[in-house]
């Protein structure tokens, strides 16, 4: 049994299971990192990098084949023939949705570090005190100023490129050079900045996309092609970033097709002794052990293994003495905003495509404004010229028409909404006790929407940004404001929450289970409220600031 | 498409959306029954071919023929389309046929280009006010769908990307403010 121990376990490669492992194995620990899905390896297994666009025989369209066999993230834009080997094969992993609840999962090294938005913001301590200020759920364990240090040190790794733009709600990080808004994005900024006094800004986007070479990587190229894996490893990505890190040290095992089925509870030191493993490919189950384990397995599946691992003393699972565990699950709400068409700029254009858009932080419901719901919402987007695809109602058919097409059409500018969803109880996921994936474990069962706090705000995003592109001076403004599904924003949070006390919270202070301190969950399942910036950022920093926790710990003899 | 593209909702495409990338279609029942290989026998490619030809000429760049578009419609039809769209579309070409013969007493192939033109014109017309007006689950108009797919499969074709358009792989830098001047052509991609 020898060879199966080692000091640290990581379940999970995606963005936190990646910086887990880098952590732990700088840190000197022997660490082993479990996937339950296939290897890709960095630059060579991304098969569609350089593929040219005519190269794909339905131009990256989804075929009804593909609809039938991703009932889910067909729902989205996610379906699509580049980089359909990325997303998990939803025959072979069911889930129930008690509720409509789209989720979109990766199931490789990497996870969904491969196809991730990018965008990287830090919180503020108005997101962390908001709980504790509104009086629901639980407050959060931690401040800004727990987190800050943390939040640098992970951007220094990571390469965030942005503006240090001195917005109090929006702290500024250590940015590479950011990107450059275009002509127009430029103006409409400078207009609603002088318009709304200051309250409001267009910023560029914060985007984990480096922009001057960085620990062997090569800086963005602009093609835009990031979530096809960029040969050039410009954006960040446990293949591009944590993994070669944690390589180096000489201290990690990978091992892919690992699905943990559960965590190995010892009643008598009331901490883990390590993790049931089921080979994927084998079906053979095998046992590896740890004096430390960090659960990164993602929100839903991270919840998933704590149910699984329900012994007699933990019947709910471990960490479900609180009773929370599954319980508060968050995303983010969208499908909500305006676009409109932008007179003149003709003799301007874009060269390069920039992998990223512009940023309008939040500025509802605070200095004191009381709106009719609470919290608030960003807003993303871009300005651009228009495409072969526009409508040209003048013209039919014929070669005036294609001549026509062929160069570009007049800017346009759309924004579309982030916002925040509260942390309700009654949000919840459990494990079915009759439905089986492939591998004969129970799936999840997910029952959570949207409800009137969020229904109110999305009146609010939709009218905001039909306002501000018409005071900007944007023509033929339409706002829309879809169904809001949960989900569907891909930050699902919240099953495993941290707080300040073990009668209301899974987690403490620094990630670890209250009910088995040796384990720490650093995923989005930690999240105590969502806020409404996109939050792999904060997934990073909480995991490299338990990390160290941990070794500390470890030395310390604590756990 | 990504993300940040899905959000930006500015292409206003020939009718309104584009046909087949409905997200809650009916066609994810298994298998299509409709058949659709008849598409792709000689007669019938060059027919669509001349059909794209005639929406996307060869100008001083090629046209939809040389970039084989109605081979391109085939595929989409056949692997992308809901059993609904694929019957219209079948039926599709008849009634364009139909329509030349009525007009002009001769068939589409015999045509002369003015008469195509004419005739795909008085289509888009019909189409454009068709769809402008159409419930969302009532059937899609023949002539949105062929008009869609030669565009899609032109301006995403080699020819269409490399010789109508300008085509950067790997750009290596942005520029925000970039000099445009009349006649020059459009980037390829997004």
């Amino acid at each position: 049994m020898a060879t199966n121990t080692y000091d640290a376990i990581v379940v999970g490669s995606g963005i936190s299971g990646g910086w887990a492992a880098k952590e732990l194995t700088e840190k000197g620990l022997k660490t082993l990192m479990l996937e339950r899905g296939r290897n890709i390896e960095h630059i060579k297994d991304y098969v569609n990098a350089n593929t040219a666009p005519w190269e794909f025989a339905h131009r990256g369209n989804a075929t009804q084949q593909m609809k039938k066999d991703y009932p889910v993230i067909k729902r989205d834009y996610v379906l699509n023939e580049t980089n359909l080997d990325y997303w998990v094969n939803e025959h072979d992993s069911p889930y129930i949705e008690k509720q409509r609840f789209d989720w979109f999962r990766g199931y490789h090294v990497g996870g969904r570090s491969l196809m991730w938005g990018r965008q990287s913001y830090r919180w503020h301590d108005t997101d962390f005190e908001a709980n504790a200020k509104d009086g629901i759920a639980v407050d959060w364990p931690i401040r800004y100023k727990d987190l800050a240090p943390w939040y640098s040190y992970v951007e220094r790794f990571a390469g965030i490129s942005g503006n240090k733009d001195g917005i109090p709600i929006l702290p500024d990080g250590d940015f590479m050079p950011p990107m450059e808004l275009n002509v127009v994005e430029k103006d409409i900024a400078a207009r609603i900045k002088s318009l709304y006094k200051g309250s409001r800004h267009m910023v560029i986007g914060r985007v984990a996309n480096i922009t001057k070479p960085h620990e062997n990587r090569t800086n963005c190229q602009y093609r835009n092609k990031c979530w096809l894996g960029c040969p050039f490893g410009a954006y960040f990505s446990t293949q591009s970033s944590t993994l070669p890190a944690a390589m180096r040290t000489g201290n990690l095992t990978l091992r892919p097709w690992s699905i943990v089925t559960r965590v190995l509870y010892d009643k008598d030191t009331k901490l883990a002794k390590g993790v049931e493993v089921l080979d994927a490919e084998t079906n053979k189950t095998y046992e590896y052990y740890a004096k430390v384990i960090f659960l990164n397995a993602s929100t839903i599946n991270t919840a998933a293994v704590l149910m699984r691992s329900a012994n007699d003393v933990w019947p709910g699972g471990l960490g479900s003495s609180s009773g929370q565990l599954g319980h508060n699950i968050m995303d983010h709400h969208l499908n909500v905003g305006a676009w409109g068409q932008v007179d003149g700029y003709e003799d301007k254009y874009t060269y390069g495509r920039r992998a990223n858009g512009i940023y309008i932080p939040r500025y509802r419901n605070l200095n004191g404004e009381k709106r009719d719901y609470i919290r608030g919402f960003g807003y993303q987007g871009s300005a651009s010229r228009e495409r072969w695809s526009r409508n040209i109602p003048e013209l039919s058919i014929g070669a005036k028409f294609k001549d026509e097409l062929s160069e570009p059409g007049g800017w346009s500018m759309g924004i579309g909404g982030f916002g925040e969803v509260l942390p309700y109880h009654e949000n919840r996921m459990w494990l079915d006790k009759t439905t089986k994936d492939k591998w004969g474990l129970s799936v999840p069962v997910i029952d959570a929407v949207v409800r009137d706090n969020e229904n109110k705000m999305r009146i609010d995003m939709m009218n905001d940004a039909a306002e501000m592109l018409e005071a900007t001076g944007v023509k033929n403004v339409n706002s829309y404001n879809d169904t809001a599904v949960l989900g569907r924003g891909i930050h699902e949070m919240g099953t495993a929450r941290m707080g300040r006390d073990p009668k209301t919270s899974v987690l403490n202070e620094f990630n670890q289970v209250w009910d088995a301190k040796n384990v720490y969950v650093t995923d989005g399942a930690a999240m105590t409220s969502a806020a409404c910036q996109n939050p792999s950022l904060t997934y990073m920093a909480l995991t490299a600031r338990a990390a160290d926790h941990a070794v500390s710990e470890l030395k310390k003899m604590n756990i | 498409m990504n993300r940040r593209e899905a959000l930006n909702r500015v292409a206003l495409l020939v009718g309104g959306s584009v046909i087949g990338a409905d997200f809650f279609l009916s066609g994810c029942k298994s298998g299509s029954s409709v058949d659709t290989e008849d598409l792709f026998n000689q007669q019938t490619q060059a027919f669509l071919n001349e059909v794209a030809d005639t929406i996307l000429p060869r100008t001083q760049t090629p046209g939809a023929k040389d970039a084989n578009v109605g081979n391109f419609m085939a595929v989409m039809v056949r692997d992308c389309y809901a059993d609904d769209d694929q019957k219209v579309f079948k039926k599709g070409i008849k009634q364009l046929e139909d329509a030349c013969d009525k007009k002009f007493k001769v068939g589409f192939m015999e045509a002369t280009v003015e008469q195509r033109t004419q005739l795909l014109t008085d289509l888009d017309k019909e189409q454009a006010a068709y769809s402008k007006t159409k419930e969302k689950e009532a059937p899609n108009h023949y002539f949105t769908m062929v008009k869609q797919l030669t565009l899609l499969g032109y301006f995403t074709s080699e020819i269409g990307c490399t010789k109508a358009q300008r085509y950067l792989p790997v750009p290596g830098k942005y520029d925000g403010n970039y000099p445009y001047k009349k006649g020059d052509k459009a980037w390829a991609l997004a």
